[in-house]
């Protein structure tokens, strides 16, 4: 049987050398954990210059802090990375192990899970810890809330989304350990990252808009999500969109809100044709007032907003628009 | 010439994924009568491999896991180029997690015989978590991509992918064999063809029970997935909703009257 007193684990992220905000999130909630298990916390950071960030993660909650900060880890390198978190982790034997629902903690949180053999739940927006000490790590889903345990295996291992915890208050006076890592010898040369490149978004960021209008199936085609699109940009909303719509091909990746995309809360939210699903209602609901368009007077949208209209979106939307514009032009 | 490994999800028909709902008894999802689709992604993973196969000579073998129905998604790709099918069935890969369903997957492939890439979707769009692909190039002890948008160039065994990345993209060189999960952005998947749909129907698709993997029972379905289930509750709203009604005009109108009185607009 594990030894339920193992550390509790942050995998952390920065970029261009300054810690994510998800991985400052999941330091604070991760410090909770930690508390009520009597356990203590460690977080690993791996990246050139990550050494510079450890009083940052220290401050932030953190009692060890192991470091890789080295040239070669520039960019994210997937077997490098692997690499030394799972040998670290056979090492510590860490009870629990979270990580940011990024785009790069998603791939490398399946490379650890599978190789350490455990589980792994993904895009988690709420950990408890039962009674019996075990991880419950909760998913939207399905009408409802999903919790997912892992009872058997160690480490429990969850990729935690955005914006579902606060940052943790800073103790500038908290003390700490850091501990260089060892880039590991003799990797067989198969994979590398050549180069990272950011590029600057379009459109309004949905995080900071303080209006968001989202698209989901009952667009039916590229033209029907042409007018929810036009919707956002009469009312100079950010656009948003459901996985399915996403899928479908009418709007980038960037552009998905809920559990496994973007967490927002704008001042008014139109969902226009989409149904209610739980992953993409966790995103919103800290929306201020809600609103749905939908032709099925049974969807279970209508049971989570403040004002419905049961019509095809792709017919009420034009005139929508137009009520908005005369509005604006008296007002 | 490349053997290609595709591997797809038959997946509720995403146009009637809210009417899927969780079986509170087995805490597994019970998918009513959605009709199962190819996964969307999946669908860019198997034109991927056709145009590989178009431009440098490929074998495809298509892989899925599922119930006998999903022989159908397999007959699919079959019409659409593929030269093999598999299906990979059994009572006992029933409640896999991603951990199991990458275990199971994998010792599929590796039935199959030489492989030099994996092409799967990054994602499916019932089960929301982005493992599979990842970790079944543990089990392969491959090297992966998620989230592959481009392929850049094809230079003997080492490729250079472009991969997404929250605002922006990495370059990645990888050496075959290997794993990628892709996105959309990949390409645009072709329609079935009439003549595609005719030769598929010479083509058989096997299957594959457990015993035929040589896994033990342990290994696939529930019992081999490390992640349960363990509850369910149903989340309550705390918005009392107020239907909007009329001609169309009427409706937008007073919406609009709501909205600003709200002060939101």
């Amino acid at each position: 049987m594990e030894n339920i007193n193992d550390p509790v684990w942050v995998v952390a992220e920065q970029t261009g050398g300054d810690l994510r905000t998800i991985s400052l999130q999941l330091v604070g909630k991760a410090r909770q954990l930690a508390d009520q298990l009597g356990t203590p916390l460690e977080v690993v950071l791996l990246g050139k210059n990550s050494n510079l960030n450890s009083d940052l993660l220290i401050a932030s909650g953190a009692d060890t802090v192991f470091t890789g900060d080295f040239a070669e880890l520039a960019f994210y390198q997937p077997d490098l990375y692997t690499e030394m978190i799972v040998s670290l982790a056979k090492n510590r034997k860490p009870g629990i192990i979270l990580m940011g629902s990024t785009d790069i903690g998603r791939e490398l949180a399946p490379l650890v899970a599978a190789r350490l053999q455990t589980g792994l739940t993904a895009h988690c927006i709420d950990l408890v810890i039962a009674g019996n000490k075990i991880l419950e790590q909760k998913i939207p889903a399905y009408g409802g809330l999903i919790t997912i345990t892992c009872p058997q295996k160690r480490p429990q291992m969850a990729t935690v989304a955005k914006g579902v915890f606060q940052k943790p208050e800073l103790d500038r006076n908290r003390t700490g350990t850091t501990i260089s890592l060892d880039l590991p010898d003799d990797l067989p040369e198969r994979i590398r990252t050549i180069e990272i490149i950011r590029e600057e978004p379009e459109g309004i960021p949905l995080e900071s808009a303080s209006i968001v209008v989202a698209g989901g199936v009952g667009a039916c085609d590229a033209e029907g999500w042409h007018k929810i699109s036009a919707l956002a940009k009469t009312l100079k909303a950010a656009l948003g969109a459901t996985r399915p719509a996403v899928d479908a091909g009418w709007t980038e990746l960037e552009s998905m809100i809920g559990q496994s995309g973007k967490m927002v809360s704008p001042d008014l939210y139109i969902g226009a044709g989409l149904s209610g699903e739980q992953q993409h209602m966790v995103g919103i609901t800290n929306a201020k007032i809600m609103v749905a368009v939908n032709n099925d007077a049974g969807s279970p949208v209508f049971e989570q907003v403040d004002y419905g209209v049961v019509d095809d979106c792709r017919e009420f939307i034009p005139v929508l628009i137009d009520k908005i514009k005369q509005y604006q032009k008296g007002a | 010439m490349l053997n290609i490994v595709v591997c797809v999800k038959a997946v509720p028909d995403p146009q009637d994924a809210c009417k899927i709902k969780i079986d509170p008894a087995s805490g597994n999802l019970t998918r009513g009568n959605a009709a199962l689709v190819i996964n969307p992604l999946d669908k860019h993973a198997m034109e991927a491999a056709l145009r590989i196969k178009k431009q440098a000579g490929a074998h495809i073998t298509v892989l899925s896991m599922g119930p006998p129905g999903a022989g159908n998604i397999v007959k699919e790709c079959l019409a659409l180029g593929a030269d093999r099918g598999i299906l990979l069935s059994d009572r006992a890969f029933g409640g896999a997690d991603a951990f199991a369903t990458a275990r199971t997957l994998a010792e599929g492939i590796k039935k199959i015989g030489p492989c030099d890439l994996v092409l799967c979707g990054m994602a499916s769009s019932d089960g929301a978590t982005e493992w599979v692909g990842p970790e079944m190039a543990v089990f392969l002890k491959m090297p992966v991509v998620t989230m592959v948008s481009e392929i850049v160039e094809q230079k003997g065994a080492w490729w250079t992918v472009k991969a997404d990345i929250e605002d922006g993209y990495r370059l990645m060189a990888v050496k075959l064999p290997a794993v990628f999960t892709v996105t959309r952005d990949l390409n645009s998947p072709r329609n079935l063809s009439f003549s595609g749909i005719i030769k598929a129907r010479k083509k058989e698709i096997t299957q594959w029970a457990l015993a035929d993997l040589g896994l033990p029972e342990t290994a696939v379905g529930l019992e081999g997935s490390p992640t349960i289930v363990s509850s369910m509750t149903t989340t309550e709203s705390r918005r009392e909703v107020e239907m909007i009604s009329g001609t169309r005009e009427e409706m937008a109108e007073q919406l609009v009257e709501k909205l600003t009185s709200a002060g939101v607009i």
